[in-house]
């Protein structure tokens, strides 16, 4: 048991590590489904601003979530180099829009710090912990609370 | 074994009493609408034997208990001691709905409520102590039927339970048998477990060894067999062989006539003569065994050869309908999961054709001919595929029209009235989503029908009409969807009563003026109806707003007409599927989307004389004099802040599921299509206004209009757009 519980600290995990404006975030790996070019969205009437509309996914709707404007950093104009990264997160499956993949990170929970103490909004909901790497801070992403099911609920 | 197979197994065994029950149900009410032939009696009674048989296996106890009373009911209608009477089929039809109960409940691990059924349970018994028989010597009674319906005077009537048969027992397996893969050896051993088995083997056929066909069959045998079982049990051994050798059965000395010849001369017995004691005088068919005795020296074989039995002329054409084997459809059972991932798999190739031809066309290849009809003979493949795949979920109305028989007959015996329900189009396919979402409107409808269409008996009478109402269920395939008709022969809408309960509860003014299919369709209106669910079956127009939205939901439409003193028909039509939706394609600020051509009455380019401000910001539009609104879709939605100019755009005139009628107006109309259904809810959520989406043929997703949604957002207050339809027609 003791074994175990060691190994899942210390086991390594991979994370998918991206760009929004000039903060780096990352996604556990096992929730990424794909990663996929921009391409333009369906606008959904009534939907939050993050939401910028759907696309098609081999036959499926998806709901694209502009993770700048979710954090609260504002709209992202979208580029050509912009990226779409294909989430899971419960039987929902979600777009997310980034401005740049950056890396895969491997990396154990143990090393996984707590987010810094600060009065911000995002980092206190989006945020589940930060990692160092090469002087870098990046954040781990919480998945669940990008779903905009509040709102949903809302509407 | 597993419990997994064992559950395995259970699920297999209530699958199949469904098919039973449907079978059983089928066959009683052919049975009550006079043909008991013994085709229908025999199917009737094979249904209800298979049910007991596998509840056995489960021990279902109460299950087993009442199929076995009801079996041994229905096997005295088999062997004609009892009549069919109408007043008896009325039992029979009770027996059927409480084993269709039972099979629910110990399907479901509910308990069972023996109380609850034990009127029934004790009619049948009464049905069969009737006949004169003890319930225990029913194995003697099985035995009967074959014997006494071949009409041979020779047999005492009534056979002793445990005496020993002598079959004689002629077998020549055809090499068909062999080619099925089966084995004759296992007849042998199965007949050995019946009793004393004594075979000789023919080998006389065997030719020289050069002249073997290693895939002939040269062998025969002659069996012969004492056993206590009666014949129904030795014929059983060969039923997996059935038709695929030369077979005769003789027992005690008289010849049996097998296979076909049996069914036709049970039919033949049973049809014309259902007393019970059959006499030389009443058995015109009695020469198939003679012939059958006869024919062994008419044919050349050396050894025992088969009697091939052709029965007289006179049987033959006087049973013709039961006889004529129909060659039974195979079906194979596949999870509905599998067929739904292939179906999402061919909206993806129609989605991907469609993108393919139109990246074609952009990239100017028209000029290149061969590319340009390969595509056009993939389209139409990929057409015809889907086409094939919807197919498959599509199923008859059958089962559900069952169902409505027993509804009938439920509110009847509630309402004290006596209803017949008449079905046609059984066999009508519609897509199984569909089936399943008619069944609650369709059982209120039919509810209504009897509750509120037909009179009491003495009503009726007075009026000049049959005691019996006749309810009639209709479904019927019209260009492209599914009609189905409700009608009932009572006394029509009383449409003085209506109007005064609408002006009652505020719904129309006290001086409106409506024609009389403006009144018929005040039924629908939400508030019209006293009760608020579908399951009440009290108070005129019950929820019918209920059902109106729910027929609204899936796609359909749902009409109303009544002639006082001949009946109302209730005429609903539905799309056969939900995958797929015929739209128009619109643009409204440079997106596209579908408005669902159902809803759509007419598209009206607006002229600005045509157009008045109404309040703050609402506008209205003038068609042929009357008044609807107009709702600018690109707001509503909000695509754009300020409306547009209607001159500019299209209108399109919507009713919606309340027969409310609102101007959509967009910023032109692009084509009409047929559209394949994308769920929105997946993966986001419900959207207001918006149905689900789609995918269009350069792969974006376009938006399908839910136009109640949308013209219910625009007032909300759906009484209000509701309103409008009584006044402004």
């Amino acid at each position: 048991m003791e074994n175990t519980e060691q190994s899942t600290n210390t086991a390594n995990r991979e994370f998918v590590a991206f760009r929004v404006g000039s903060q780096e975030f990352c996604v556990d790996i096992m929730g990424v489904r794909e990663i996929r070019g921009w391409t333009p969205a369906t606008p959904l009437p009534h939907a939050p601003a993050y939401v910028r509309g759907v696309i098609n996914l081999r036959g499926a709707v998806l709901p694209i979530v502009d993770l700048a404007m979710r954090f609260g950093l504002g709209l992202t104009e979208p580029t050509p180099r912009s990226v779409i990264i294909v989430v899971q997160i419960h039987q929902q499956v979600v777009g997310l829009l980034v401005d740049a993949v950056s890396d895969i990170l491997t990396s154990s929970e143990a090393s996984m710090q707590p987010t810094p103490d600060i009065a911000s909004d995002m980092a206190k909901n989006f945020v589940k912990g930060v990692y160092a790497v090469d002087g870098r801070m990046i954040s781990i992403v919480t998945l669940e609370s990008v779903l905009p099911i509040s709102e949903k609920a809302a509407a | 074994m597993t419990m997994d197979t064992m559950a395995a197994i259970r699920q297999t065994f209530f699958q199949e009493c469904e098919e039973q029950l449907s079978e059983m149900e089928m066959g009683l009410l052919a049975m009550d609408e006079g043909n008991a032939d013994s085709e229908t009696v025999n199917a009737v009674f094979r249904a209800v034997h298979s049910i007991k048989g596998g509840a056995g296996a489960f021990k279902l106890t109460e299950l087993v208990q009442f199929a076995h009373s009801f079996e041994t009911a229905l096997d005295h209608v088999r062997s004609g001691k009892l009549t069919p009477t109408p007043d008896m089929m009325k039992v029979m039809l009770r027996a059927a709905d409480v084993l269709a109960d039972l099979v629910e409940a110990s399907r479901d691990g509910q308990a069972i409520d023996e109380s609850s059924y034990a009127s029934v349970a004790g009619d049948i018994k009464a049905l069969t102590a009737s006949a004169g028989q003890d319930e225990e010597a029913e194995e003697v009674i099985d035995f009967q039927p074959t014997v006494i319906d071949f009409g041979l005077p020779e047999l005492p009537a009534e056979a002793p339970a445990a005496a020993i048969h002598e079959y004689r027992i002629n077998f020549r397996p055809r090499p068909e048998l062999y080619a099925n893969a089966n084995e004759t050896v296992l007849v042998f051993r199965e007949m050995k477990r019946l009793g004393e088995l004594e075979a000789v083997c023919d080998a006389s056929a065997v030719p020289l060894l050069e002249e073997v066909d290693p895939n002939g069959a040269y062998l025969a045998w002659s069996v012969k067999l004492s056993s206590e079982l009666a014949i129904d049990a030795v014929r059983e051994v060969f039923e997996f062989v059935e038709g695929e050798a030369d077979l005769a059965i003789e027992t005690d000395g008289q010849p049996e006539v097998s296979d076909t010849d049996i069914a036709a001369l049970l039919a033949m017995a049973l049809g014309t003569t259902p007393s019970s004691e059959p006499t030389p005088a009443e058995g015109p068919p009695a020469n198939p065994p003679e012939a059958a005795a006869e024919s062994p020296p008419e044919t050349p074989q050396p050894g025992p050869t088969p009697a091939s039995v052709q029965p007289p002329e006179s049987a033959k054409s006087d049973v013709k309908t039961s006889s004529a084997t129909v060659p039974a459809q195979t079906t194979i059972r596949v999870e509905f999961d599998r067929v739904d991932r292939l179906i999402n798999l061919v909206g993806e190739l129609v989605i991907n054709q469609a993108m393919l031809s139109q990246r074609v066309i952009e990239a100017n290849f028209a000029g290149s001919s061969s590319v340009v009809i390969g595509l056009e003979e993939l389209e139409q493949l990929t057409r015809e595929i889907q086409e094939s795949v919807m197919a498959i979920r599509a199923q008859p109305v059958k089962p559900l029209f069952q169902r409505m028989a027993r509804i009938v007959r439920e509110v009847a015996d509630v309402t004290g009235k006596e209803v017949r329900l008449k079905t046609e189009g059984e066999t009508t396919e519609v897509d199984k989503t569909v089936v399943e979402r008619l069944a609650e409107p369709l059982t209120h409808m039919i509810r209504n029908a009897v509750d509120h269409g037909i009179e009491s008996p003495e009503a009726r009478i007075a009026a000049g009409k049959p005691a019996e109402g006749v309810v009639r269920l209709t479904a019927a395939h019209r260009s492209g969807r599914i009609i189905i008709e409700v009608s009932d022969d009572g006394a029509g809408i009383n449409r003085q009563k209506v109007r005064a309960s609408a002006i009652k509860k505020g719904l129309i003014p006290p001086d409106a003026q409506l024609s009389d299919s403006d009144i018929d369709n005040l039924l629908f209106l939400p508030g019209f109806s006293t009760a608020a669910t579908v399951s009440n079956i009290s108070g005129r127009g019950v929820g019918m707003d209920v059902v109106k939205r729910s027929i609204v939901a899936l796609g359909g439409r749902i009409s109303i007409s009544s002639r006082p003193g001949h009946g109302s028909t209730f005429s609903m039509s539905l799309p056969l599927t939900l995958a797929v939706l015929d739209g128009m394609a619109v643009s409204v600020a440079g997106q596209t989307l579908v408005v669902p051509l159902t809803a759509i009455v007419e598209t009206l380019k607006p002229k600005k004389h045509e157009i008045h401000a109404l309040g703050s910001d609402g506008r209205v539009m003038s068609i042929r004099n009357t008044f609807v609104p107009l709702i600018d879709v690109g707001t509503q939605l909000g695509f754009r802040d300020t409306p547009t100019e209607p001159e500019r755009g299209v209108a399109i005139l919507v009713e919606t599921g309340g027969g409310a009628r609102n101007a959509l107006l967009v910023d032109s109309i692009q084509d009409q299509r047929q559209v394949v259904i994308k769920s929105l809810e997946t993966n986001y959520g419900t959207v207001a206004g918006i149905a689900a989406a789609t995918i269009l043929g350069d792969g974006r997703v376009a938006l399908i209009l839910d136009v109640d949604a949308l013209v219910t957002r625009s007032f909300n207050d759906p009484l209000a757009s509701e309103l409008r339809y009584g006044t402004g027609g």
